[in-house]
């Protein structure tokens, strides 16, 4: 049995390596205002956190992720560069469908955590890298992608903007994303408006339906994507091997998808930059759609450690350590200031139950 | 001694008790309407009790009633992995009402979720909040968006008149149970064009723990499950 009191001595080893580098530790608050984080997240949110209310305060989240609340104290005080580390606990509930689980998930655990907030391009190297390191002796399986190559590939389709836009919005959502495209690849048509004789009501103005049918009628008219696309980006979103060998590949599917070509040249360096601080790149896998199921704030580079899931006990197992770069974040957040930034989260807790167990 | 929790009151009361007397057994209020104490004639070592009938799926969890009369939405939306801990042992064919959701009648443009997940979009895009869904079923309402990867909305609490909120611009659209769709329909919400949330009935459960041979023999008595429920997963 590995006590609390275990996790929180792997969390300050984690943390004192993270703080090695010159990272400020913080230690954000607990109790968070809910509006904040539910107008990033979404209902999706409601459903994990734990709200409470406040009299003054009103709606208080027990803080369900701390790189919203690092990047807001970040974007009030900091200067660039930034290195910032924390240590402290999350708090998930689960919300079960009609089953409850037989290893129901801790609904608290620690996250040791590391942000930098930089300009400088090799930032995502210097993260990936300290991640790598600091969990080296655990023998995990490094996947890393790239949601800038993803939008950049659907920015870059033969659409009109208001199809492009669609598209992009729902890459996170496998499954309307692929019935979006459906979609699109098939010829259009054109759809009736039946009257209402009801009167207008609600908030959504009779206008802004105006202007929906009017593009929906746009529509209508527009030729269907060529399949000749929808392979290339299928092809793209199956991409799944070793760095060493999916760069080839990357280079291979810019020639015909040329919007590509500069994300593509930017996960080179990237991997580039990888393997020049000791890392084998036969051992780190890139997949295209790595970052499509994570949270919608990673907007460019990302990367999940995990362990063998094949083992008694561990199929549910989250990674052992995750994170990303989240510039649109900070865009959201900093009311007009953007910062790039990247950073991530390890699991003390998992880190214990996997020296435990070696 | 086998606890039946009913509905205290109303149609759905009536509609229990004439379920029970088909089936032999005869329940019935004791003494004055006011009085929540309960008869039961017809069958051995079962005992009456009369609830609220959002309280009996919570009742159940907790093993104060061994079974109970409720709908299939309230069971749903009220426990959080539910099968866990009761067993449908049968649907009792009244008391149907769906769980849907409802947009104004004026958007011309909004048949199905595909719509009205694109209009959530352009909604947060325009006016800096997400579209607001009344409902007082936000555990099925949510899970049902996310299955269908519909993303940019909220929920707002509304216990009660919640086809008035969008008139009253508290709430974009709602999600609520309707048998008929006349109070959707006299407030000018129209069904979006999709299979509902959830189809409810008035049905009659066990709790897990108590599945035993005396309720095997209490479900003979009214013809249900002749192998008997204890065997059911």
């Amino acid at each position: 049995m590995i006590t609390k009191r275990d996790k929180q001595d792997v969390g300050q080893r984690l943390l004192a390596r993270f703080r090695a580098t010159g990272a400020e530790e913080v230690a954000p608050d607990i109790l968070l205002p809910a509006e904040s984080l539910l107008d990033l997240y979404g209902e999706d949110l409601r459903a994990r956190a734990y709200v409470t209310a406040d009299p003054i305060r009103g709606e208080m989240m027990l803080r369900p992720d701390f790189t919203v609340p690092v990047v807001q104290a970040h974007m009030r005080t900091g200067a660039e560069p930034a290195r910032y580390c924390y240590l402290g606990e999350i708090f998930r509930k689960q919300d079960m469908g009609d089953t409850r689980p037989e290893t129901p998930r801790d609904h608290e655990y620690l996250q040791c955590g590391f942000e930098l907030f930089s300009r400088d391009p090799a930032a995502d190297a210097e993260v990936f890298a300290l991640f790598h390191e600091a969990l080296a002796p655990l023998d995990l399986q490094a996947e890393t992608g790239d949601m800038g190559l993803l939008l950049d590939a659907v920015a870059g389709l033969p659409l009109t903007q208001a199809r492009a836009c669609a598209l992009s919005h729902h890459i996170w959502r496998p499954g309307r994303f692929a019935r979006l495209l459906a979609r699109f690849s098939r010829p259009a048509v054109a759809r009736a408006f039946p009257d209402s004789t009801a009167p207008w009501a609600g908030m959504r103005s009779e206008d802004e339906m105006i202007r929906r049918i009017a593009r929906l009628q746009a529509d209508a008219a527009v030729p269907p994507l060529s399949p000749v696309w929808t392979e290339r980006l299928e092809r793209l979103f199956a991409l799944r091997a070793p760095a060493s060998d999916a760069l080839p590949a990357l280079v291979e599917l810019a020639r015909d998808m040329p919007a590509i070509a500069p994300a593509v040249d930017r996960i080179h360096a990237r991997m580039d930059a990888i393997a020049a601080r000791g890392i084998d790149l036969g051992a780190v896998i890139f997949d295209a759609s790595h970052g499509r199921t994570t949270l919608e704030y990673y907007d460019g580079f990302t990367f999940t450690f995990h362990a063998d899931r094949t083992l008694p006990g561990r199929a549910t197992w989250p990674p052992v350590a995750s994170g990303g770069r989240y510039d649109a974040l900070t865009r959201v957040l900093g009311r007009g200031r953007e910062i790039p930034a990247v950073g991530g989260i390890i699991r003390p807790g998992l880190v214990a139950e996997l020296e435990a167990s070696a | 001694m086998i606890r039946l929790g009913v509905p205290s009151k109303g149609r759905l009361m009536e509609q229990t008790f004439d379920w029970f007397a088909a089936r032999g057994v005869r329940l019935s209020r004791a003494g004055s309407d006011r009085e929540y104490a309960g008869r039961v004639e017809g069958a051995e070592g079962v005992q009456l009790v009369l609830l609220s009938a959002g309280e009996i799926p919570r009742e159940l969890a907790a093993g104060r009633i061994e079974l109970g009369v409720t709908g299939t939405d309230l069971v749903r939306e009220k426990l959080a992995g539910w099968s866990s801990d009761l067993v449908e042992l049968a649907p009792m064919g009244f008391g149907h009402a769906d769980l849907i959701l409802a947009v104004p009648d004026c958007w011309r443009d909004c048949r199905d979720l595909d719509d009205f997940a694109a209009i959530t979009r352009d909604f947060r895009a325009q006016h800096g909040f997400r579209l607001r869904i009344a409902t007082k079923y936000h555990r099925l309402v949510r899970a049902h968006l996310a299955a269908h990867e519909v993303a940019d909305y909220q929920l707002v609490d509304s216990q009660g008149a919640t086809e008035g909120t969008v008139a009253n611009q508290t709430a974009e659209a709602i999600a609520d149970i309707t048998s008929s769709g006349e109070t959707l329909r006299a407030n000018n919400l129209r069904i979006l064009d999709e299979p509902p949330i959830l189809r409810s009935q008035a049905t009659l459960f066990a709790a897990r723990a108590a599945l035993g041979p005396d309720l095997d023999a209490f479900a003979a008595v009214l013809g249900l499950q002749s192998g008997g429920v204890s065997g059911r997963g």
